[in-house]
């Protein structure tokens, strides 16, 4: 009955899309477009008509296009990632593209989920040039996601030989974290930011984003919300620690804060879902239909264009917005082959502990064996998926 | 140096976060074929146009109705030089027509309406799309090509930026439907198969008599409507395939003496118990009437047995929707005097129905005055 529901909203809320229109009076605000006097906008603008001027100048079309990712990264759009593109287009179907070409169409490759062709990037550079911190660091973050932990210590311990310590230990930790080493990557990160006063922001914002979910994979949900909001002092904006810092409050139940913490920011799905996650737990019906509704608008314009990097948060949807378990099941496997992140194991388990298919979840049992991974809220589903067999 | 480096290492691995999105830019294309000429409307996000050709004027990150309305003959004529529409004689001529607002999940887009007309009949339609490449190389094109109510859909980005669209190949699902289809109206139109079948059905509400109940009655019925089945897919499949094939003026006459027969029957037995083993028989031969519809058709050699299989569901479709309105109703009315008259009178008038149909039939003479 509830598929039918949504099946007969989805039709009207087609429908409604259907719909052009000639607005009503000529002074209507229509849409909003980023501001020509806006000094990054600025910036942008004086290095694109540079490089209009020369386009084969390699310097100017990779500081065009770091700007680019900057921003693509600060305002979570992915316009800029094709706009960044654009500025390598000379080199970008070269089978060896000058080296920071190659690293940032490395860049821009592991955003749209093309590990493998990141990778095999990466891989060059690196032979190239093995003094590369920065690609050393990428590749271990691209292993990471896709499981591969030796490959990433062994980047991690590149990065230790040619950075600060900071971003070696906070590298090694985010391994050592899903590798059985919870408890001391914890500790020895906590130690390094401690004594690290004068180390860049970003990346003490990633080590804090870091320190939080360890905590809060451990069960300690006190430690991991301060640790939160020392990340979130320094970066107020950055969507991702949003995203994990409000999947904490919904652990505990505390939608209203979640609500006033990703207020404004529904234009980034990810947000928009916890919105709504949010707004369910609540109980405020009618504008969760009006969030749900929106993000099924969203996923199927997403798969309209063949995209599959919103699988992870795609499964969630299925799960717990619309309870279409089966296909949250379908689409948190076949995500799981793509990456495996701690969030990537939970809704995995999540979803097979709904479907009480414990023989669905056996890839990410023999995962958790495997490697050892700690991480209450999955050793309470598998517990639960044990009990249901 | 050494921090610099760093600001820029972070600011990569910090774009590794999970790529949850405004969106990625798309343009939604929708043609309409009619002949030689196309009916087009094409969604483009006012956000993209503005980074192309600037559509805010004040510069103050508001575009007004106005300030886009400023701007459509340059946004037609952006747009439509990146758009190639051919058939196979060559180009499409594109006018452009009216511009209207519209809203998809990441903002409002510019609706550009235009015509193309095109040499001849459109049977393949070349479209070459080159819209933001140069600006955006992530930037798809979504196609949404209909014709003769079928839709066809396409993808392009700057690794396929021409495609050829065959409209005379059709979807193999559509087509498999259309057979149902087909199949369905067949048996519903039969009168000569529906007539059949009935006379064979209406005592079985009342042979369900030693135990009275409906069950017994669906048995019996599902008992005849199996060999009936069984019997008009052996022959429809093996005459469909040319592997058995026999005059049509004697299949015709034959279906026509079997429906007299049926219905005599229920006034004075014929085949008594053996209902089924009657409609297996006879079933054989009205195989051979589907089967001739089917030739009529016309069967695509690329689907042969798919379109075989799904005209005879069809038949099949069809029969039990006829099947599940008649045995309720007759089993309810079954002790009625109605259906007392209905089994002999009805019967009688089936017969003498069938009749003329096999005179007509068998001598090959027109009666004006009937159906069949």
């Amino acid at each position: 009955m509830h598929k039918l529901l949504f099946a007969v909203m989805g039709c009207l809320a087609a429908m409604a899309q259907a719909a052009p229109y000639i607005p009503a009076s000529g002074k209507q605000v229509v849409e909003t477009v980023p501001r020509r006097g806006d000094s990054v906008q600025q910036d942008i603008r004086r290095l694109r008509s540079q490089l209009n001027a020369h386009p084969d100048d390699v310097t100017l079309a990779a500081s065009l296009a770091r700007r680019y990712i900057a921003l693509a990264r600060s305002e979570t759009d992915p316009r800029y990632l094709g706009y960044a593109q654009a500025a390598l287009q000379p080199w970008w179907q070269q089978p060896a593209p000058p080296s920071e070409v190659r690293l940032l169409r490395a860049t821009v490759r592991q955003s749209t989920h093309q590990f493998s062709a990141a990778l095999s990037d990466l891989r060059a550079v690196l032979a190239a040039n093995p003094g590369n911190a920065q690609a050393w660091l990428t590749q271990a973050t691209v292993q990471t996601v896709q499981g591969d932990y030796a490959g990433a210590k062994a980047s991690c311990a590149r990065v230790s030989t040619l950075s600060i310590d900071l971003a070696a230990i906070t590298c090694l930790a985010n391994v050592g974290a899903v590798t059985g080493k919870a408890a001391t990557s914890e500790q020895l990160l906590d130690l390094t930011l401690a004594r690290s006063p004068n180390a860049p922001a970003e990346l003490k914002v990633w080590a804090w984003t870091l320190l939080a979910e360890m905590a809060q994979r451990r069960g300690d949900g006190a430690a991991a919300e301060s640790r939160f909001r020392q990340a979130l002092d320094m970066s107020p904006h950055d969507s991702y620690l949003q995203g994990a810092y409000a999947d904490l409050l919904l652990d505990q139940g505390r939608a209203a804060d979640v609500l006033k913490l990703l207020q404004g920011q529904e234009r980034i799905d990810a947000l928009l879902l916890r919105r709504a996650l949010a707004l369910q737990q609540a109980g405020q019906r009618q504008a969760l239909q009006a969030d749900i509704r929106e993000l099924a608008a969203r996923f199927d314009a997403a798969g309209q264009r063949g995209d599959t990097v919103h699988q992870r948060e795609q499964a969630r949807f299925e799960l717990w917005l619309r309870r279409d378990v089966p296909a949250a099941l379908a689409l948190a496997r076949k995500n799981w082959t793509v990456q495996k992140e701690p969030a990537d194991l939970r809704i995995y388990l999540e979803a097979a502990a709904q479907a009480r298919d414990a023989a669905a979840a056996k890839p990410a049992a023999d995962w958790i064996a495997a490697h050892g991974t700690e991480d209450v809220t999955a050793t309470r589903l598998l517990r639960q998926l044990k009990a249901g067999s | 140096m050494m921090l610099r480096r760093l600001l820029l290492m972070f600011m990569l691995c910090g774009a590794l976060a999970p790529a949850s999105a405004h969106k990625p830019s798309d343009s939604y294309l929708s043609l309409a074929v009619q002949g030689e000429r196309l009916t087009g409307h094409w969604d483009i996000a006012l956000r993209d146009l503005d980074y192309a050709i600037g559509l805010d004027q004040d510069g103050d990150g508001k575009l007004t109705w106005d300030e886009i309305r400023a701007r459509h003959a340059a946004i037609a004529a952006y747009a439509l030089e990146r758009l190639q529409l051919a058939d196979d004689n060559g180009a499409c001529r594109i006018a452009p027509g009216e511009q209207l607002i519209d809203q998809h999940t990441d903002g409002a887009y510019s609706v550009l309406r235009f015509e193309a007309s095109c040499a001849g009949p459109v049977r393949a339609l070349t479209i070459g799309y080159r819209l933001f490449a140069d600006l955006d190389p992530q930037h798809k094109g979504l196609l949404r090509l209909t014709h003769d109510g079928v839709t066809t859909t396409a993808i392009f980005d700057p690794a396929h930026a021409q495609q050829r669209l065959s409209l005379s190949a059709p979807d193999q699902l559509q087509q498999f439907s259309a057979y149902v289809r087909d199949g369905v109206w067949h048996i519903w139109i039969g009168y000569d198969h529906i007539l059949f079948l009935l006379s064979l059905l209406l005592p079985a509400v009342l042979l369900a008599a030693p135990a009275d109940n409906l069950r017994g009655a669906f048995i019996d019925v599902l008992k005849v409507v199996t060999a009936f089945t069984l019997a008009h897919s052996l022959t429809l499949t093996l005459a469909s395939l040319s592997l058995i094939s026999l005059p049509s003026r004697l299949v015709e006459s034959a279906i026509a003496a079997s429906v007299i027969l049926a219905a005599l029957n229920n006034l004075y037995p014929l085949f008594r118990g053996r209902r089924p083993v009657a409609a297996f028989g006879f079933g054989l031969i009205h195989g051979f009437g589907f089967a001739s519809v089917l030739i009529d058709l016309g069967l695509p050699q690329g689907a042969l047995l798919a379109s075989l299989f799904g005209f005879n569901l069809g038949v099949e479709i069809g029969q039990l929707c006829i099947v599940a309105v008649f045995l309720p109703l007759a089993f309810l009315l079954r002790r009625t005097w109605f259906y007392r008259r209905l089994l002999s009178g009805g019967s009688l008038v089936i017969a003498l129905v069938a009749l003329v149909w096999f005179v007509e039939r068998a001598f090959d003479v027109q009666a004006q005055w009937i159906g069949g």
